[in-house]
């Protein structure tokens, strides 16, 4: 069985923020929620690198450790999803995790939360495969269709990698190997550990 | 020399002999630091680093750009909204994980349960403090109505907010495989709303409660002999005490005006994350939080104890206002004694009470 890994690579990631575009698009995310987003160091500066960064689908999952009505689970492909009917939006998962991927839909009055809403690497949810409930609730299932998430899909420069892991880091040490430098595995400690 | 001379001699004594410990205290921190100041001409720990990366080996700006990025620093993004932050990664999450997953709820869960048992403990083997001359059948008031509407107004909100918190620290472990995943997440979302707007209506009442009893709580000579006896509860002796005892003092002073500040402001502002509150801050916050929540909670089982089952007399007090006048002079008889110099008189008990001893409408001794 895969083990669904995200990698970028920084070294030809240009912020064409094509992968945040693409998730809005076919998610349909709504305003001030964003699953996917590209994050530039030293902007404007020489070493200038861009990531773009989401859920990483943790091996052991901060998010799913601290939520106090235990919604994540992980799927047998190793991506991190959670049920909606049962979070109470108390924004622990955000606190916990490391690469800032819980969004929350409502901030009205008081700064009370709607439930939480993170990237499913194109996995869409608990509810039935390409079901109503579960496109207005998670976005679009290209899982089940046989499909990769769609912003690795989109990525101009294939600078975001998404799939098995072990196909993932086989294409990036090819990369490596011919570009010469060091490896970059941006969140693969945080999110993988050692495995 | 007089008796007051020799007193005033003592006094002064003692306090010049406070002063120059404080002194000592200060010093003992003061030189060594003006000594380290002094050689270091207060900057040598800039001026080291600088010696160590200076122009001749600076850092390769690659390695220092991931070195910042690991180290949490923020970067530039497009994306706006209340929950997208510029940071590549959030290290407080992993902390924030392993306290509240680990120490917290266990040693939480342990001093919950440790106050628990040994409240039942000192039940079974203290027993309750019965009235040592049974009922007088005389009462005199004790709480005024607006303070017994104050108190009962906290207790209810504090045991609705004890029990939603609890929810949401232990529901996991403790209820879920009771109730289901539905059935409690059902629960919790009832729960987190309570919380969210009783909380700050609990506050406000801590807050009415300090004023309304912090100068019967000043602490006095008499609160100390109140513990040297063991408040009555262990050993034979009634020790005295004014309106408030020496433990009642110590639960206002470090339940309600320690716990209650505490618990107040890290809950305001947890729930309300407008002041620009990062994700280290919540997580500090709720760790407070919970740490004090669950101090208080353990603190409030002595509590309900010791006005319930615990004292023979003493609910009365907070439900119908009077007491009766020999559990008046038997737990708080200081306050009894400025009371009937006050010229308040105690009346006929309304009721009879079941099993009064005293013969009605006399004080026993």
């Amino acid at each position: 069985m895969a083990r669904m890994k995200f990698l970028c690579d920084a070294e030809r990631c240009i912020e064409c923020q094509a992968c945040v575009t693409a998730c809005k698009s076919e998610h349909e995310v709504p305003w001030g929620v964003n699953r996917r987003r590209v994050i530039v160091m030293d902007d404007g500066l020489p070493g200038e690198k861009s990531v773009s960064v989401a859920c990483m689908h943790c091996s052991d999952a901060p998010c799913a450790a601290v939520c106090p009505v235990d919604c994540f689970y992980t799927t047998a492909d190793g991506i991190v999803l959670h049920d909606k009917d049962l979070c109470i939006g108390c924004g622990y998962c955000f606190y916990a995790c490391p690469f800032g991927a819980p969004q929350y839909p409502q901030q009205s009055a008081f700064g009370v939360r709607g439930k939480m809403d993170k990237c499913t690497f194109c996995a869409g949810g608990p509810e039935t495969a390409h079901s109503e409930a579960e496109y207005v609730k998670y976005g679009a299932n290209r899982i089940a269709e046989g499909k990769l998430p769609l912003c690795a899909e989109m990525c101009s420069t294939k600078a975001l990698l998404a799939g098995d892991g072990d196909v993932v880091s086989d294409i990036y040490r090819q990369r490596v190997m011919r570009r010469g430098g060091r490896p970059q595995t941006w969140g693969w400690q945080a999110a993988y550990g050692n495995a | 020399m007089s008796d007051s001379n020799v007193s005033k001699a003592r006094q002064r004594r003692r306090r010049s002999m406070l002063w120059s410990l404080a002194l000592i205290l200060v010093l003992s921190i003061a030189l060594p630091l003006g000594y380290a100041l002094a050689q270091s001409g207060g900057q040598g720990v800039q001026q080291q680093q600088q010696q160590r990366f200076g122009q001749d080996r600076a850092t390769n700006p690659r390695s220092d750009m991931w070195r910042e990025a690991r180290e949490g620093q923020g970067g530039f993004t497009t994306q706006t909204g209340p929950y997208v932050t510029n940071t590549m990664i959030s290290n407080v999450g992993e902390t924030w994980r392993q306290f509240r997953m680990g120490p917290l709820i266990t040693y939480g869960g342990y001093l919950l349960i440790g106050a628990l048992a040994l409240v039942a403990l000192v039940f079974t083997f203290v027993g309750r403090i019965k009235l040592a001359h049974g009922r007088a059948g005389m009462t005199i008031e004790r709480w005024k109505p607006f303070e017994r509407y104050l108190h009962w107004f906290t207790a209810t909100t504090f045991i609705v907010l004890a029990i939603t918190g609890l929810s949401l620290l232990f529901g996991r472990t403790v209820l879920i495989p009771v109730m289901g995943h539905q059935a409690f997440a059902a629960w919790a979302d009832i729960g987190k709303v309570v919380h969210n707007y009783v909380g700050p209506a609990f506050s406000v009442a801590v807050l009415l409660m300090i004023l309304m009893w912090v100068r019967h709580n000043m602490p006095k000579a008499v609160d100390l002999k109140w513990f040297a006896a063991g408040g009555g509860i262990f050993g034979k002796s009634h020790p005295s005490a004014g309106k408030f005892n020496g433990g009642e003092k110590v639960w206002f002073w470090v339940g309600i005006v320690v716990f209650g500040i505490m618990v107040s402001v890290s809950g305001f502002l947890l729930n309300f994350p407008l002041f620009g509150q990062t994700r280290a801050d919540m997580a500090l916050y709720q760790a407070i939080h919970a740490i004090t929540s669950l101090l208080w909670i353990a603190f409030f089982f002595g509590h309900a104890y010791i006005g319930t089952l615990g004292t023979e007399g003493a609910l009365e007090g907070m439900t119908t206002g009077r007491v009766d006048v020999n559990w008046a002079k038997q737990h708080h008889d200081l306050w009894y004694e400025d009371e009937i110099a006050k010229g308040v008189k105690p009346q006929q008990a309304e009721a009879p009470a079941t099993g009064s001893v005293g013969t009605v409408g006399q004080p026993s001794h």
